[in-house]
Formats: structure tokens, C-alpha cells, sequence
């Protein structure tokens, strides 16, 4: 089994080779914009294994019925084999027309799954037994007539900062399994992934005192958390019963509610290598966002927020993975 | 990747291998059909349940049982009968080891190789027709094992549709690859005669009641075409076996060929008959003709006793062209020999029938005589039937003076009996008789079931004259044929439904002429009426390359016509502005992706256009953006009018733009 692996591995590995010196041999193609449409310039066919197999069989087959002279014999093998030469047709029809519209990608951390979302245009009629592999991972899909469809796929990936998901192969052996019918695409798209969070999630760094924007005049300690409500503050927001207690409007401030303001700062953790502080820091990000926290990214060439909320969240994380390597 | 079958396409696979197997029913033997139609559900059942493939400590055994089984009954593994036993066994073994997609694959693979073979046991139409639905579900099957099916909701009647659909796609090159595939002279291997099963058919024996069998067997035994006008019901006598000695229980054909040829003469030249005859595989040599043959055909001699007999054994459907008498002299001279032999009779057997032939001929009867008599005996008292009572050791006795009760076997066996008793050298004629003229065809159709027995009498002066004893009992039997006179007998088929089966048998014979007998000679007269003469080999499979080469052609062509249709896509007027542009390209404008109508409009004012153009390519350009944006439906009329003013405008060609 080890043998197999190894084979396949040197297998995969010579190929990568020739790609990167013969790209015109092996099709490896520029990264081009969308949509991309596959017409028969870019669709290769070759019958599979079990398509060499069912040929030897069915010239088994034509050597039996001729040997007979058995003619309903020799009728059966010539009906099987148009058949095997029509589905080659048939699985072009499939592949070609086909346009991929689109290219769009989830939120992933270095390590999880990358979402790719592939959205194609598959034309007047329905295809099946798609496939889409990209890197090691691979989905199979179907379109119906006439509708534009997304097709996801998860993609492992292993490192922070700008990912290009690279050369993908759309094939398919529609309808018998006898040819393969492939093409390559290789779609000018490239996404964000953000860096791994350090697991077991660190607990938040304590305030380090400076209290963000401090109590507001007159508030007790049962008003912690509490402000006057203003008009444009959103409705959600107030807080009905210590309303009614006070006979005045109250809304819980997001600043308040958050006590302490957070100050995440890539300085402050000097017993870790860059990218282990990357990771804490990215980790102390969704922490902040989870507990509903506002908190400020401190980098060495930029400092984000103080924030809260998506955005915020999306910024960080951002620019934790495009910080330069050590 | 997951390529573990899913319930559904392991269903469909086990109904396709179990169908594939189900054609081969006729001939397995049961240590085969038993443990098959055990093991097979069982493995669906348990697979249903969730276990896994059947393990290899099981399957095994079994392989090594189904070898030596197969190896202790046929001898070897070889050939059609052992090949096609192992193949199913194995068929049916691969079914439990299946689980992934791969495994699949080769099952179905393999089930089309054993489908084939089943063929070589039996051809007619129907189980042709039959094999060829397997053939739909086993595509299907394979067609199921698609990841991600259209249609999730009905997958099975996607698969059937898309197998069915190859199949049709296929037919029209399958056809003409038959036509024109090579056949091979001689056999590689093997003996082609193995390829049919013994047929039923006449024996070179006949024992009274052994016939029975025959008699209600209603598959075609042949089918005659005639040059000339058709003779009539009584006349049709197809002569196939003469049967010369009588052992006391049954009639034998014995050794002939030492005798010289019976010299026969027509009575006229209107009395001869040239016909066309298609016999259906016997595994015998004989071939009936119409009595009495005057020649014999390719490949076959006439025997002393004019029946004809061919070189090898009908293995395959075979046709020959023989020419008749209808009405003729046979034999006016009678050897010692013969006549000797035709008047052999086993002693101390049917001392009655002796005894009533002696009382005939002491009461001074001639031989037309004693002749009339025995008729005249059997019209009185006799009774025609296929449920005829069984016969002691004095067979001829005992239907003579007891049951009285018989068909064409008993009572030409009692006539010749009682003719050789009387000294008139006699012998049993077994053959067809009758047959259903199917006029709209032209051809005559003779079944197994008009198979017939009857005697011929050797008359001083006259020769050797037929007698049908059965005429005498049941004149409907010759009259109307056999499924008249056996219409009371109780098995046989309503009137209605005898005669829509005779109707449908135009195509047995389209399938038995077209196709199972489409030989090489037959390859080369269709060629030749073509004016291609004297095609070898060669020329054939440049042929057969030259006509992939367009199917492939026609197929290209079908694949991409898809692409055509969408690159224009949109509506009509979409359409026509499309090739308004493009008309506009080729004269030098050609418009920019980014650039809207009204833009390529002012440019339309700089470019190098003469000033009719330009000012008609203007108005369309109104007239377009009017249509598109101006209107919510533009009326179709006013399309089409704008559609004709693209097609008439024009241009200068190739204008060089500013």
C-alpha cells in the first residue's frame, strides 16, 4: 500500500515538474478573467481505464460473434460499441457551453477549509456528473437548465494572507464512465485567509488601565453600563427595566458594556515568535468578538479601532494576515 | 473521495446482473440456478441492512466450487456450454464482492460479455428483443453510477432515457458497421455447429406417439418462397425422411445408399413447382422438399429414395432452391433389393393385421384394391386425434382392433404395416404437410406442429405412389392443415390468437433473413447491388473507416451545435443587433465592449462611412435603441422590420477606421 502511495506521490511530483518547465505540454494555463467558457478548444478527452478495458471486451465480443457467425451476437457488440462512441458525445455536452461566471470565497483561517464558491451559467440544458477538483479536494455537482447555480468547494488551506486556489480541473466521465472529458481553468481570483487562531483559545488580556472613555458623569454603580438615551441611539438598544426604575430612558452603552476597552498589542507579547503572536493576537480578536468586547489591534506599523462588530472584526483579522513575514 | 455504491445504484446493478443471468435460464444447470437464486437476494438483503461485501473466506470456496463443478460436468472450461456456465457463476460472484463504483463498473462490464453468450443459445426475435432491454437497464446501471444525477428525484427513469437515448444514437452506425464488418471464411476456434442447441425436428426414427411432442411445438421449422403459383393445400407435401424397416415397435430409416436413384419424371412441365426454402437450424441433415425433389442444391445430394440430405447438419438457418414434381412418376422400375426390404416385416408381431391383409388378398383383391380397402377401414370407424391412447408390444393390433384412436404416425405405421402384409411393397414418409400462406409477404410458413407422416405404396406400372392414410381418417388435416383438424384437441391456441401469431411471423422472417442469415455471401450480393463487386476484406474495413469517419463527422457536429445556439443568444432582437454590429465590424466600425449604443452612434459620425450608410446605420441605431429601451415588449413585427432593414443595409467592406 506504502508502494502505491509512493508511486503516486512521484507520479504527482513528476507532473508538477513538467508543468513548471513544459507548461505548453501540459496545459498550464495563464491565469485568465472570468467568465471563463469551455468550448472544445479547451476540452481534452481520453478514455478511461475502464474504457480500455470495455474496448478490449468488446473486441472480445466481435471476435466470439464473428467466430460463431452468430449475426444477433455481432449486432449486439456493434450496438454496444456506437453506444460507447456516442457517449463520448454526450459527455462533451456536458463540459461544453459551460461558463463559470463567477469566483467568490468564504472566510477561512489557515488551517480550516477555504468555501469556494464557483458560480456557473450551465446554458440551455441540465448537466450532470460534474466534477470540480482543486488542489486535493474535489465535488461533484449537477446543473439544471437554465439557471445559474454555485457550486461550493472546500479547500484546505494552510497559510495566512493572499491564497490563489490555482489551476482547477472541471471533468467529468458522463454518462458510462467510459471517457474522461477534462479542462483546466485557471481563474485570475485570489482571497484573503486569515491566520490560525492559537488553540486552546488564550484568555483576554486584563484592561491594562486605561479605561475606555471612563464613567460617565453621575452614574452609580448600579447604572454601570447604562447611559441617558440620545435620539439616535437604536431602540434595541435600551433597557427597559433600569427605565422603569429610573423614570427616565436608558440605553446600555457598548463602550460601558464592554467595561474595560481592550488593548490587543503585538508589543506587549515578547515571549512569542511572530507568527505565534499572529496567532494569539488572532485568537484575542474572536475572543473580543465573541464576548462583545471592544478592543484595539495594536501592530507594529498600524493600530486598529478601537471597535467592535464585524467590520471591525473583518479589519483586524485582515491585517493580522497580510503583516509581512519575519 | 467516497465511491461506495449507494443503495440505488446497487439495486439497479443487482437487477441488471440478475436480468443478464435470467437470459441465460434455459440451459444452466440447476447446482448453478439453485445457489444463484439463494445467494443473490440474500446479498441484497444484507446489503440493505448495512453489511459490508461478502468476505473473501467465502467467496473463495465458492469460486473454487463453481471451477470444479463446471470442470467435473463439462470436462473442461472451454467452448460454449462450460464458457457461458462459468461466466454466469462468475457473474453472480462478482455481485457479492461489489461495493464500490470500480467493482461496478466491471460487474456491468462483464454482464454485457455474458449477455452476448446468450446469444449464442438462441437467436429467434423475441429473446433478441428480450436482450436488447437488458442491454437498456444494464447501460442504465452503468449510466446510475454518475455521481451527481439530474433529475435526483426520478434517477432511475434518468438512466433509463439516457441509456435508451446512447442506444438509438448508436443504432444507425451499429447498422451499418453490421453490414459491412468482415465475416470471417472459417471459424478461429472451435466449430461453429455448437452454437445451436439440439433441436426438436423429426427423428430418423418413429414409433407411434413419439410424433406428439412435435405436433404441438408451433415454432416456424421453415419458410417457402415459390417462383411460380403456389400449390394448393393438398398438394403441399414436404417430403424430408423415408423410413424403410419396422422393427415391430418403431421405423427406422436404415442403410440406402447402396441403392441406384429412384428415377422420377414430372408428368408435365406444368406439374413442377421452383420454390425458395429457409430451414431454420435442425441439428440434422435433412432438408424437406416438395414431393418429389427433382434436383438437389449446393452443398446436399439426393438420396436413392429421393429425400434430400445435406453435407453438414443445419447448424445455422439455411436456404436452398430446389425444383419438384408435383405430379410424377417415382420409380416405374423396382430392384430386387428395394422391393425385398419393402416387404420386410418382423416375425411374431400384429398376427391379426396379417391376418386381415390375407383375408383382403384371398378375396382377390389387386393392389389398388387392398389399397381401398385399408382406407376404406379406417374412414369407417377411425378417429383423428393427439390424444391417442397408448399402444402394447402388438402396436398395429391394438390401434386396428382396439383403441382406433390416433394421428398421422399411427396410421401410416398401420398402413404400411398392412400393405407389406398384403404383398405391396410399401414405406413411411415423414415430412411437413400443409403450412400458413402468408399472402401479404408472399412466402409460406411451415411450423414444427404440420409435421406429418404418411406412406408410400409401390404399384406395378405406376411406381411408387403416395397415400395418406390420415386423409381418409381427417380430410381436414391435409385439407386445412394441422391446426384445423387439431383445433378440438384442447391445447391448442384459439383461432384468433393462432392467426395473429402466423400474421406476426413476417417479422421472425425479416429477422431470420436480415439478420441471422446475413452471411458473407449475403454481404456480397448486397454490395454488389450497390455496384460494388467482389469486396474483400480490405475494401470492407476502409469502408467501415470511411462511414466512422462521418458518423464521427455527423457526431462533432451535433456535440457543438449547442455552443452555436447559445453564443446567440438572447431574443430576436438581441439577434439582429448582433449581426448588425458584426456588419458594422466588418466595415471598419468595429464597437467596443464598454461603449453603448448611442456612443458607437457619435462615432458612427467620424468614421469613414459613405453618408447613405452612415445615415442608415443611424436610423437603425434609433430605431434599435427605441425598440430596447423604449418599450417594455417590443412588438415582434416591428423585430422582424428591423431585422430585414439589418439584412438590406449597406455597407462598403473593409473600410480602414479613422
Amino acid at each position: 500500500m506504502s508502494a502505491v502511495r509512493a508511486a503516486a506521490d512521484l507520479r504527482r511530483r513528476v507532473l508538477a515538474a513538467a508543468e513548471r518547465r513544459l507548461p505548453a505540454l501540459t496545459r498550464l494555463k495563464r491565469a485568465e478573467p472570468l467568465p471563463i467558457r469551455f468550448d472544445r478548444r479547451r476540452i481534452y478527452v481520453l478514455p478511461t481505464r475502464f474504457g480500455l478495458g470495455f474496448a478490449v471486451l468488446l473486441f472480445v465480443m466481435l471476435l466470439g460473434a464473428l467466430n460463431y457467425g452468430n449475426n444477433p451476437a455481432l449486432l449486439l457488440t456493434c450496438l454496444l460499441g456506437a453506444a460507447a462512441g456516442a457517449s463520448v458525445f454526450a459527455g462533451f455536452r456536458a463540459l461544453g457551453g459551460l461558463i463559470l461566471l463567477r469566483l467568490r470565497a468564504g472566510e477561512a483561517h489557515a488551517g480550516d477549509m477555504l468555501p469556494l464558491h464557483l458560480g456557473f451559467a450551465p446554458g440551455a440544458r441540465g448537466r450532470a456528473g460534474l466534477r470540480l477538483r482543486c488542489g486535493g479536494a474535489e465535488t461533484a455537482f449537477a446543473l439544471a437548465a437554465g439557471s445559474e447555480a454555485d457550486v461550493v468547494v472546500a479547500l484546505p488551506v494552510a497559510q495566512r494572507g493572499w491564497f490563489r486556489p490555482g489551476r482547477m480541473q472541471l471533468w467529468t466521465d458522463y454518462p458510462l464512465g467510459l471517457f474522461r472529458l477534462w479542462s483546466w481553468l485557471h481563474p485570475a481570483f485570489e482571497c484573503l485567509v486569515y491566520p490560525a487562531a492559537e488553540s486552546p483559545p488564550p484568555p483576554l488580556p486584563d484592561g491594562d488601565g486605561r479605561v475606555g472613555e471612563q464613567l460617565g458623569a453621575g452614574a452609580s454603580e448600579e447604572h454601570s453600563g447604562l447611559r441617558e438615551y440620545r435620539p439616535s441611539d437604536a431602540s434595541r438598544l435600551i433597557a427597559w427595566k433600569a427605565s422603569v426604575r429610573h423614570d427616565q430612558l436608558l440605553v446600555r452603552d457598548a463602550e460601558r458594556r464592554s467595561g474595560t476597552a481592550l488593548t490587543l498589542d503585538y508589543a506587549a507579547l515578547s515571549g512569542l515568535d511572530h507568527e505565534a503572536r499572529i496567532r494569539r493576537l488572532t485568537a484575542w480578536v474572536l475572543a473580543a468578538e465573541a464576548a462583545q468586547r471592544s478592543s484595539t489591534l495594536r501592530l507594529p506599523a498600524q493600530s486598529i479601532g478601537p471597535g467592535l462588530g464585524g467590520t471591525h472584526r473583518r479589519a483586524c483579522l485582515r491585517a493580522l494576515a497580510l503583516l509581512p513575514d519575519a | 473521495m467516497n465511491d461506495r455504491l449507494d443503495d440505488r445504484q446497487f439495486a439497479l446493478l443487482t437487477a441488471a446482473v440478475a436480468a443478464t443471468l435470467a437470459t441465460h435460464l434455459g440451459h444452466l444447470p440447476a447446482w448453478l440456478t439453485l445457489p444463484m437464486a439463494v445467494l443473490l437476494p440474500l446479498r441484497a438483503w444484507t446489503r440493505q441492512r448495512g453489511s459490508a461485501a461478502v468476505r473473501a473466506w467465502i467467496r473463495l470456496p465458492l469460486t473454487a466450487a463453481l471451477l470444479a463443478l463446471v470442470v467435473t460436468n463439462f470436462g473442461n472450461v472451454f467452448g460454449r456450454e462450460p464458457g457461458s456456465v462459468l461466466g454466469c457463476g462468475l457473474l453472480a460472484l462478482k455481485l457479492l464482492e461489489t461495493e464500490r463504483i470500480r467493482d461496478a463498473r466491471v460487474a456491468l462490464g462483464f454482464a454485457a460479455f455474458v449477455l452476448m453468450s446468450a446469444l449464442l443459445f438462441a437467436q429467434s426475435l423475441a429473446f433478441s428483443l428480450a436482450i436488447c432491454a437488458v442491454l437498456v437497464l444494464l447501460l442504465a446501471a452503468l449510466a446510475a453510477l454518475q455521481p451527481a444525477p439530474l433529475d435526483p428525484g426520478r434517477p432511475l427513469r434518468a438512466s433509463l432515457r439516457l441509456a435508451a437515448g446512447l442506444l438509438a444514437a448508436g443504432l444507425p452506425l451499429a447498422a451499418a458497421a453490421f453490414v459491412l464488418m468482415p465475416r470471417l471464411g472459417s471459424p478461429l476456434w472451435g466449430s461453429p455447429g455448437n452454437d445451436v442447441a439440439a433441436r426438436t425436428g423429426l427423428g430418423e426414427r418413429m414409433a407411434p406417439g413419439e410424433l406428439s411432442q412435435l405436433l404441438i411445438d408451433d415454432t416456424p421449422a421453415f419458410r417457402v418462397v415459390f417462383d411460380g403459383p403456389v400449390p394448393p393445400q393438398p398438394q403441399r407435401y414436404f417430403r424430408a425422411i423415408v423410413l424403410w424397416d419396422f422393427d415391430g415397435a418403431a421405423w427406422t430409416r436404415g442403410l440406402t445408399y447402396r441403392y441406384p436413384l429412384e428415377d422420377a419424371r414430372a408428368a408435365g412441365p406444368r406439374a413442377a413447382a421452383d420454390y425458395t426454402v429457409t430451414l431454420e437450424p435442425t441439428d440434422r441433415r435433412w432438408l424437406p422438399a416438395l414431393d418429389v425433389p427433382l434436383g438437389a442444391p449446393p452443398e446436399a445430394r439426393l438420396a436413392a429414395d429421393r429425400v434430400l440430405i445435406a453435407f453438414g447438419k443445419v447448424v445455422q438457418p439455411r436456404r436452398y432452391a430446389v425444383r419438384s414434381a408435383l405430379d410424377y412418376t417415382l420409380a416405374p422400375e423396382l430392384p430386387p433389393a428395394q422391393r425385398a426390404r419393402a416387404l420386410a416385416l418382423p416375425d411374431g408381431f400384429n398376427p391379426r393385421a396379417r391376418a386381415l391383409a390375407g383375408r383382403w388378398r384371398s378375396e382377390g383383391r389387386d393392389d389398388a384394391g387392398v389399397v381401398q380397402a385399408a382406407l376404406a377401414l379406417f374412414r369407417a370407424s377411425f378417429t383423428y386425434t393427439l390424444d391417442a391412447p397408448l399402444l402394447g408390444r402388438d402396436s398395429v393390433d391394438d390401434f386396428l382392433f382396439g383403441t382406433q384412436r390416433g394421428f398421422c404416425e399411427h396410421y401410416a405405421s398401420a398402413f404400411v404395416f398392412l400393405m407389406r402384409a398384403a404383398g405391396i411393397p410399401a414405406r413411411v414418409v415423414t415430412g411437413y404437410q400443409g403450412g400458413w400462406w402468408n399472402a401479404g409477404d408472399g412466402y409460406l410458413l411451415v411450423r414444427q406442429s404440420d409435421a406429418h407422416a404418411w406412406a408410400e405404396v409401390w404399384i406395378e406400372g405406376r411406381g411408387w405412389r403416395r397415400v395418406d392414410p390420415t386423409a381418409a381418417v381427417s380430410p381436414a388435416r391435409v385439407e386445412l392443415g394441422a391446426s384445423a383438424a387439431n383445433a378440438d384437441a384442447g391445447w391448442a391456441p384459439s383461432g384468433w390468437m393462432r392467426e395473429l401469431r402466423n400474421r406476426l411471423d413476417f417479422a421472425n422472417r425479416l429477422w431470420t433473413e436480415g439478420i441471422i442469415r446475413f452471411d458473407a455471401l449475403r454481404q456480397k450480393g448486397m454490395l454488389a447491388s450497390f455496384g460494388v463487386a467482389d469486396a474483400n476484406p480490405g475494401d470492407l474495413l476502409l469502408a467501415l473507416s470511411v462511414l466512422l469517419g462521418v458518423a464521427m463527422l455527423i457526431a462533432t457536429a451535433w456535440a457543438l451545435r449547442g455552443g452555436f445556439a447559445e453564443r446567440a443568444a438572447g431574443d430576436a432582437l438581441d439577434r439582429a443587433w448582433a449581426r448588425f454590429l458584426a456588419r458594422l465590424a466588418r466595415a471598419g466600425v468595429a464597437s467596443r465592449p464598454a461603449e453603448g449604443p448611442l456612443d458607437l452612434r457619435r462615432r458612427l459620425g467620424t468614421a469613414a462611412l459613405p453618408d447613405a450608410a452612415r445615415s442608415a446605420a443611424e436610423a437603425l441605431i434609433d430605431e434599435y435603441v427605441g425598440l430596447r429601451y423604449g418599450t417594455g415588449e417590443p412588438a415582434a413585427e416591428r423585430i422582424a422590420a428591423l431585422a430585414a432593414r439589418v439584412r438590406k443595409l449597406r455597407l462598403p467592406r473593409r473600410v480602414k477606421a479613422p
